[in-house]
């Protein structure tokens, strides 16, 4: 049987001092990276304590923005392609200088839309709330939560309370 | 006086308290500005079914004079644009933290501009119902629009600016949003759950956060600057007199930047007023936007008198005689207020005693953007009205139509913003947090460096100052 604990911690310093105590290894079984922090504001110094997690929004950026560039010319070039029969006056009938204009309209269009969804997708919103979730979060109050084994439920309660936790939070899963 | 940007002694649990108050109980003056912008706002409709039945003649739109108050207008509205998601991008970018408390409202002011911005194109068609014409698309003859011309740029440029702006202010408001979901009842509840989009504060959706936000912003930079030198190539490539002129791209930028600074300063201290904001919208945060305006005032005249410079100069006769009847001629009276309100007047901002006077401020902002008004209706009329043939010179005074949804545009832009800042946080409360937070901390690493300490080592009580 796991639990899902949350400690509600009164400022960061308590919070990482907890999780300090965590990556010493304190509970057998529990690392760093079963680690789930919530918090109203992102602490500067977060990846000091949680150690370095990956983002990839920015590859999903780049592929947007690369999408767009090629896209927004072949689109326009594509469509002025089929002026071909007409007298172009010498004039070009792909003009290099005029649709760069669009092309990079496109690239930022699309390196925006594809950030957004992105984002969207790898943070894990757009699904229901966790049941542990509190609203102190929003408010001042910093989350420690984690799953442990039944055997380790009442050391990391006994942990958080070592920490002056405010309130811990439990659920059977 | 007060020096401090925030009061950093402010609980968290105060911010929430005093912003989620403003949504339910602004002062009874924004109920009076809610029903004169509807006024406003009857006054447009009313002349734009008058215009729809009648026809666009009555708005005394004819040759040579086929662009008037509308297009200046809505060069006004897409400039007024401009400051709210760029400088909000810009100060992120530089971690300008005196942003955080009003960077929120200056982002729904750029969303809420250009959506009154699109109007003005569709207004000025006449015909309402062949609006999609502005939009690029190929024709039941397989024709598309040119992509050479710059008209054809504005509709994309706009497009993605609007998209773009409006994601950003979005993205930047889900942890507000959140707040408000956890403390809101009723038909505003499910308002905030349904976009605040399931965010719990996770350190997963803050790492991610915080990366998009700050590639949008490297986003919106660039592409605010593209979209107002797209709008003055509309101008500048064409071969009009007063308009062929190289430098339109950064004046209009220049120029696009200088309005929406004014229109800050006067939405700071209208919502400073209406919510009880002193706490967050304090004087020395107005003070920096003054003095950021005051920096742009004087890149927008130098690149004024530049254009002055390159015309007198340059062997073009008729953009010379333009000139010059700018200066002396019709139009004179309103091309030299302009320069005044455009020029002159931004050295008020310069006095620190006038700077921090809320009234004169409130004054001035408004002023500063009349003249940017006029700077827009100077760009189109006088070269339309003394363009190459003589024979087709007039000066075209505005219909009281055109007028009238001119003036209507302000209390539809009003509206909107009004709507916008009674349901959505018009502060930002988990970034101030944020200034809070790293402001206590930078006080304490100043103690902690003044005792020749590390912030980790012990404090002793009795060596700190006031101990």
């Amino acid at each position: 049987m796991k639990h899902r604990i949350m400690g509600l911690f009164s400022d960061f310093e308590q919070a990482f001092e907890a999780i300090a105590e965590i990556r010493a290894r304190k509970i057998p079984g529990l690392t760093v990276d079963d680690v789930t922090l919530k918090s109203p504001i992102e602490h500067p110094e977060i990846e000091e304590v949680l150690g370095e997690r990956p983002a990839h929004v920015p590859k999903f950026t780049l592929m947007g923005a690369c999408f767009g560039i090629t896209f927004g010319f072949l689109m326009l070039s594509s469509a002025q392609a089929t002026f071909l029969v007409q007298p172009q006056g010498g004039k070009p009938v792909v003009p290099l200088p005029t649709n760069i204009v669009l092309t990079y309209e496109m690239l930022i269009l699309f390196g925006v839309l594809f950030t957004v969804i992105s984002f969207l997708t790898l943070s894990g919103m757009l699904r229901k709330r966790d049941t542990l979730y509190s609203e102190t979060v929003s408010l001042d109050q910093v989350g420690v939560l984690l799953e442990v084994d039944d055997k380790n439920a009442q050391a990391l309660k006994s942990l958080f309370q070592r920490h002056k936790v405010v309130e811990i939070r439990e659920e059977v899963v | 006086m007060e020096t401090k940007d925030i009061n950093e002694q402010i609980k968290w649990a105060q911010i929430n308290k005093d912003v989620l108050k403003s949504l339910v109980n602004p002062r009874p003056a924004y109920w009076v500005a809610v029903a004169i912008c509807l006024l406003m706002l009857a006054c447009a409709v009313t002349a734009e079914v008058y215009q729809y039945q009648t026809g666009i003649g009555t708005a005394d739109l004819d040759w040579p004079q086929m662009w008037g108050l509308y297009i200046s207008t809505f060069i006004f509205w897409i400039g007024m644009s401009h400051s709210g998601t760029l400088l909000s991008a810009i100060l992120h970018i530089i971690h300008a933290d005196w942003r955080k408390p009003i960077y929120r409202f200056a982002e729904a002011m750029t969303t809420f501009s250009l959506m009154t911005a699109g109007l003005f194109p569709v207004i000025h068609l006449g015909r309402l119902w062949n609006m999609y014409w502005v939009l690029p698309y190929a024709s039941d003859r397989g024709a598309w629009p040119n992509f050479r011309s710059p008209l054809v740029w504005d509709a994309f440029a706009i497009f993605t600016y609007l998209t773009s702006s409006a994601l950003f202010l979005f993205i930047g408001m889900i942890p507000d949003l959140a707040i408000c979901r956890d403390n809101a009842k009723g038909w505003r509840k499910k308002l905030y759950t349904v976009l605040s989009l399931g965010w719990a504060g996770t350190d997963r959706q803050w790492r991610h956060f915080r990366k998009t936000y700050l590639l949008m912003a490297c986003f919106l930079i660039p592409l605010a600057v593209s979209v107002h030198s797209i709008v003055s190539s509309d101008f500048a490539m064409s071969i009009m007199p007063g308009w062929h002129v190289t430098t339109f791209p950064p004046y209009f930028v220049a120029g696009a930047l200088y309005s929406g600074c004014a229109a800050i300063i006067t939405l700071f201290i209208i919502l400073r007023y209406f919510f009880r904001f002193e706490e967050y919208m304090t004087i020395p945060i107005l003070e920096k936007t003054c003095k950021l305006t005051f920096v742009i005032a004087m890149a927008w005249t130098y690149l004024l008198l530049s254009e002055f410079i390159t015309v007198w100069y340059g062997d073009d006769i008729p953009a010379k005689e333009v000139l010059m009847d700018k200066l002396t001629g019709t139009y004179s009276p309103y091309f030299l207020t302009m320069i005044f309100f455009g020029s002159v007047l931004p050295f008020t901002l310069a006095v620190e005693k006038l700077r921090r006077h809320i009234p004169t401020m409130f004054v001035v902002s408004l002023l500063l953007n009349v003249g940017m008004w006029l700077e827009r209706w100077m760009i189109v009329s006088p070269t339309l009205s003394f363009a190459y043939q003589p024979v087709a010179w007039s000066v075209m005074w505005p219909s009281i139509v055109q007028w009238a949804i001119v003036f209507g545009s302000f209390g539809w832009f009003g509206l909107l913003f009004l709507v916008f800042v009674k349901i959505f946080p018009s502060v930002s409360m988990y970034e101030v947090k944020e200034m809070i937070y790293h402001r206590r901390r930078a006080n304490v690493e100043d103690q902690a460096m003044a005792y020749h300490r590390r912030t980790s080592d012990p404090q002793p009580v009795a060596e700190l100052p006031g101990a």
